[in-house]
């Protein structure tokens, strides 16, 4: 076990005394000075957060999430001010303090984890001497407080931490980051912790890790806790209560279990209704996007700024703002028909279904691993209903074929004698951590990238490797999506011309008009630059360019991960269309497996350069499964504080030359077996095939006896064996 | 590290050889006859065509080139048509000369120049900012030899603070020399601050707004510890680039510099030999100067690397 004691950190004198403790934001407003006046940001937002509780704050990006999290540290930016309200932190007012108590409250009580690690840490100074600096701001000598990182690193389980301090930033994994990132708000005894986006941009195991971590230090701490996040799923996992803001305003606030289960304002159910569950299929229910955008801010707004997007907007809505009203025990909504929205329970696997009855909050608003099932349940009849079983029995073959696929960057083999087969109008979901190689798989598959050993096929014809080399017509025939449309959009021509190119390339015979509208965007669009469009509609036109012809494959790479969850449903519900319509086959990336199960007919898996499992997405989703899919899975379902499905206690073994890739990491290694010899890879059921040592009576599966009763176990006996 | 350093030492050779045919042949291309210059109009033809054999004029050019190639590189420079010295000596002395003077010009450009492009980034925005910035810009674009009059002008000639010569009589004192070096490397330093400082101000910002300088303030930092500690590095590191590039503008401000205050050093030489016809003085000088040029870039780029830890030790061992 890399786990360090957490007993005996560094104490921080306890700023304030007296008045309520925790947390309590009143009637907090924030403005920017713009070039046309004030602009307010957040609007009367108030909240109270006790110590040792958590609060999630979510929301589209541009409704003041950010704005709040900063207000709440008094570090706006510097055109923005606070208005009106007040923080108050365990008594202290903070802002009323002067400059030199504000820093002094910052260092003892304030800890802010911000969402890009690296950017956090100053990269021209190793790490050590930066969580130095702050112990020598906290008056520590300069012995001292070298002495002190490598306890300090020890405690956020980083492991070997004496030569982690020697190390520049750059040097560090983004987990690693984080971990330091935290351990530099933890030289204090923090009384207010901001998360904010913590874990955005980091893969489903590491965020597992670093929210458990985050989760042993809350209780240990006991600081009031505040994370703003995009993701419902993680909110409503690790709060107790979640307030949800649009246009500054808070819509709706309560306990977390309320609010995402039984949401009572229409924006939250829609937020909610925009998110994928995990094993949902696109089969079984298109997912809903909400139209428009929110204000911005400092737009004049009449009435209840939701009113332009929301379905139960009247007159009465179009005129008055409404005003908090109580819609339970300690539950407030903003909205003049609350009656109007169906009271039952959202079927969301984000919160845990009310059944679950009272517990701790945490118990209650994490799901369970037993309701992931049930999801599943619902998807595999559609799946049949959707006709020919996909991937199979179409005339001709299969229309992708790689063989052998193998690409190297210097001595690293990224993509190992990978096999791959997409079918006519089949959804082929890729999955993996980051570095697994589904990227530089995907672009082999385009003729991107590096040149290697393989054959890649194409309607039963061998594609050259580079993207030169291909004939017109294949090249016509595989299209690509980006994650970030702008590095393939021109930013000097229109959206028009855009599509008119991709016309005459393409061969295709439609107008952009009509490229346009099926892509879903608006007519006056068209004459836009790419520059003036939002993230959602710059990846329509991406999308739009890539059907412009007949494409036979559409590679999409992390299409809809930049984008906010609204934003997120109707680009899905798009590539959802598209592909009906016109019965285009996909190569579909993506981190998010809720969101690969939902769009993919089948499945694969990739670790570390190979395939370990592949097969139809229920199946692969729901187990019996590899067991790095169960440890994905896990680490996307499981609930924290939760001892077992957490990677990071299995002890880290070594993976050689030989045996399995995932051994080092695997709960339920067979030493002597795993680590010596490949893993065969095995048929489980039709056109499922998994690359393990275990039968199938061993293997994870997506109940809760097996992936998080089970997998510890073995976990634990391989601590206690002689490794 | 040791892999780039080989393989831009492996490219000074290169570079230089290419650099050798462009002087030999732009010398060369430079109109009047050398051997009748040098003997001026009245002299005989059979006598011009007696030096021009003298001096190798009458071999094919390739021949010439070759010749004088092997000669640079063995050290054999030749003598001057002007001076009748040997060119190895005279290059050597006076470039000794000139880089006294743009040492100093650099002693002075670098504080300068990083103090205003910091305060400029810290205030971003504010007036000292918009001052810093103009004026750099404006002082930038007034030409050396503009600016080396007006302040000859000013300080030698009405407040006589400076002597207008930058070369001091033999066996003066070394701080006696420092005065005369003065003001043609203050016009030095004119040229180039506004440059060096806008880039430190540009890289300052970045600094000052990265997340990074923002969370350590929110760690319960002053603005100036953030700055000291943090900033500075920051925003040093990325204007050693452009320090290297202000190099090659000292040493192309040195040719006018120097004539103004003059100086003896090699811009003087360079455009005296280019006037005269001194084709070996002129072809070693710009020789020089060339490898001169080309170690200032290696050096930035050196510099740059074994300053930024990303670079210096790439991609992390993690
Ligand atoms: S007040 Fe009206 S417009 Fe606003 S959320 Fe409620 S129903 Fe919708
Ligand atoms: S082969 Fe062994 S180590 Fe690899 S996944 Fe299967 S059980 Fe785990």
């Amino acid at each position: 076990m890399t786990t360090a004691g957490n007993g005996g950190g560094v104490e921080g004198p306890a700023a304030g005394n007296g008045g309520t403790a925790g947390l309590s934001v009143e009637g907090l407003s924030v403005a920017y000075r713009t070039g046309r006046g004030a602009a307010t940001a957040v609007d009367g937002v108030s909240f109270h957060v006790a110590p040792g509780e958590t609060y999630g704050i979510v929301g589209e990006s541009g409704c003041g999430k950010t704005t709040l999290s900063r207000a709440l540290g008094r570090h706006l930016p510097r055109n923005g001010a606070v208005t009106g309200g007040r923080v108050r932190v365990d008594g202290v007012e903070v802002l009323d303090l002067a400059p030199a108590d504000l820093r002094s409250w910052r260092a003892a009580s304030l800890a802010v984890v911000h969402q890009d690690a690296g950017g956090s840490l100053d990269p021209t100074m190793r790490v050590g001497a930066q969580l130095a600096e702050i112990f020598r701001l906290r008056g520590l000598s300069r012995a001292a407080a070298r002495a002190e990182v490598p306890r300090l690193l020890a405690r956020v389980r980083l492991p070997d931490p004496v030569s982690i301090a020697r190390r520049y930033p750059h040097q560090l994994s983004g987990g690693q980051q984080q971990r330091v990132v935290i351990a530099a708000a933890l030289t204090a005894r923090p009384r207010l912790l901001v998360l904010d986006e913590p874990t955005t941009g980091l893969d489903a195991t590491v965020e597992r890790e670093i929210l458990d971590l985050i989760w042993g230090l809350r209780s240990e701490i006991g600081a009031a806790v505040v994370l703003i996040s995009h993701d419902l799923g993680l909110v409503g996992r690790l709060c107790d209560r979640v307030g949800v803001l649009y246009a500054g305003r808070m819509a709706e606030e309560g306990p977390a279990r309320d609010v995402l289960t039984r949401p009572r304002h229409p924006y939250t159910a829609a937020l909610l209704a925009a998110v994928p569950r995990l094993g949902e299929s696109r089969h079984a229910r298109a997912l809903t996007a909400i139209p428009g955008h929110p204000p911005v801010p400092g737009e004049q707004v009449t009435g209840c700024p939701f009113a332009p997007r929301c379905a139960f907007a009247d007159d009465l809505c179009a005129e008055s703002a409404p005003l908090p009203e109580a819609a339970g025990a300690e539950h407030e909504v903003r909205c003049h028909h609350v009656d109007r929205l169906p009271d039952r329970p959202v079927p969301v696997d984000v919160a845990a279904p009310s059944r679950t009855g009272p517990g701790t909050p945490v118990d209650v608003a994490a799901p369970s691993l037993a309701e992931a099932g049930t999801p599943v349940d619902v998807a595999a009849p559609s799946l049949a209903e959707a006709g020919t079983p996909p991937g199979e029995a179409v005339p001709g073959g299969p229309l992708l074929e790689v063989r052998g696929l193998t690409r190297r960057y210097g001595r690293t083999t990224v993509v190992d004698d990978v096999d791959l087969t997409i079918g006519h109008g089949e959804v082929l979901g890729l999955v993996g951590e980051s570095g697994s190689g589904k990227t530089t798989l995907a672009r082999a598959v385009t003729g991107l990238g590096t040149r290697g050993p393989g054959t890649i096929r194409l309607d039963g014809q061998v594609l050259p490797a580079g993207v030169g080399r291909r004939d017109a017509r294949a090249r016509r025939r595989v299209q690509m999506v980006f994650q970030s449309p702008d590095a393939s959009l021109n930013p000097s021509h229109t959206v028009r011309a855009i599509l008119a190119r991709a016309l005459r390339s393409l061969r295709g015979s439609s107008s952009p008009q009509e490229l346009g509208a099926r892509a879903g965007l608006a007519a006056h669009l068209l004459d836009s630059r790419p520059g003036r469009l939002s993230g959602g509609q710059k990846q329509r036109v991406a999308i739009a360019r890539a059907f412009a012809g007949d494409p036979g494959l559409v590679v999409c790479d992390e299409p809809v991960s930049a984008l906010d969850v609204s934003v997120q449903a109707g680009v899905l519900r798009l590539l959802a269309d598209r592909q009906r319509t016109s019965g285009t086959s996909y190569l579909f990336i993506s981190h998010d497996l809720a969101v690969v199960g939902y769009l993919a007919d089948r499945v694969a898996v990739m670790y570390r350069g190979q395939i370990v499992e592949e097969g139809p997405a229920g199946q692969v989703l729901h187990g019996p499964h590899h067991p790095y899919t169960a440890s994905l899975v896990a680490a996307s379902l499981a609930r924290l504080g939760e001892p077992g499905g957490d990677p990071g206690t299995v002890p880290p073994g070594r993976s050689g030359a030989t045996g399995c890739r995932f051994a080092a990491r695997c709960p339920q290694r067979i030493d002597g077996l795993c680590d010596t010899e490949d893993p065969p890879v095995r048929t489980e059921g039709s056109g499922h095939t998994i690359r393990c040592h275990l039968g199938t009576g061993d293997l994870p599966r997506g109940t809760p006896g097996a992936a998080t009763g089970a997998a510890p176990d073995p976990a634990k006996q391989k601590e206690d064996s002689p490794a | 590290m040791r892999r780039f350093l080989l393989r831009r030492l492996a490219a000074i050779p290169l570079t230089l050889l290419a650099v050798s045919v462009l002087i030999f042949t732009a010398t060369e291309l430079i109109p009047g006859d050398v051997a009748r210059t040098i003997l001026g109009r009245e002299a005989g033809d059979a006598a011009v065509a007696r030096l021009r054999a003298e001096l190798g004029l009458d071999r094919p050019i390739m021949t010439r080139y070759f010749g004088w190639l092997r000669g640079f590189v063995t050290g054999q420079w030749g003598d001057s048509t002007l001076l009748r010295v040997p060119v190895r000596d005279l290059v050597l002395t006076r470039l000794g000369d000139s880089l006294i003077l743009g040492a100093l010009a650099f002693a002075l450009l670098v504080p300068v120049a990083l103090t205003l492009g910091l305060v400029a980034g810290v205030n971003h925005d504010r007036p000292a900012d918009r001052i810093i910035s103009v004026a750099g810009l404006t002082l930038g674009a007034i030409p050396e030899f503009v600016t080396g009059v007006i302040l000859l002008v000013v300080f030698a000639v009405r407040l006589r603070w400076f002597p207008a010569s930058a070369q001091a009589p033999d066996g003066a004192s070394p701080l006696t020399r420092l005065g005369h070096l003065l003001l043609p490397a203050l016009s030095l330093v004119l040229l180039c601050t506004g440059y060096v400082a806008r880039h430190v101000r540009a890289s300052t910002v970045n600094a000052v707004e990265s997340p990074y300088a923002q969370a350590i303030e929110l760690r319960g930092f002053t603005r100036g510890q953030v700055v000291r500690r943090h900033v500075l590095r920051n925003s040093t590191i990325p204007a050693t680039s452009a320090l290297g590039v202000q190099l090659q503008f000292l040493l192309g401000g040195l040719v006018a510099v120097e004539l103004l205050y003059n100086y003896p050093g090699v811009g003087a030489l360079l455009l005296r030999s280019a006037v005269e016809k001194d084709l070996p003085t002129l072809q070693a000088t710009a020789m020089v100067l060339g490898v001169l040029y080309m170690l200032i870039v290696l050096a930035a780029d050196l510099a740059y690397r074994l300053l930024d830890p990303r670079v210096r030790l790439g991609a992390g061992a993690s």
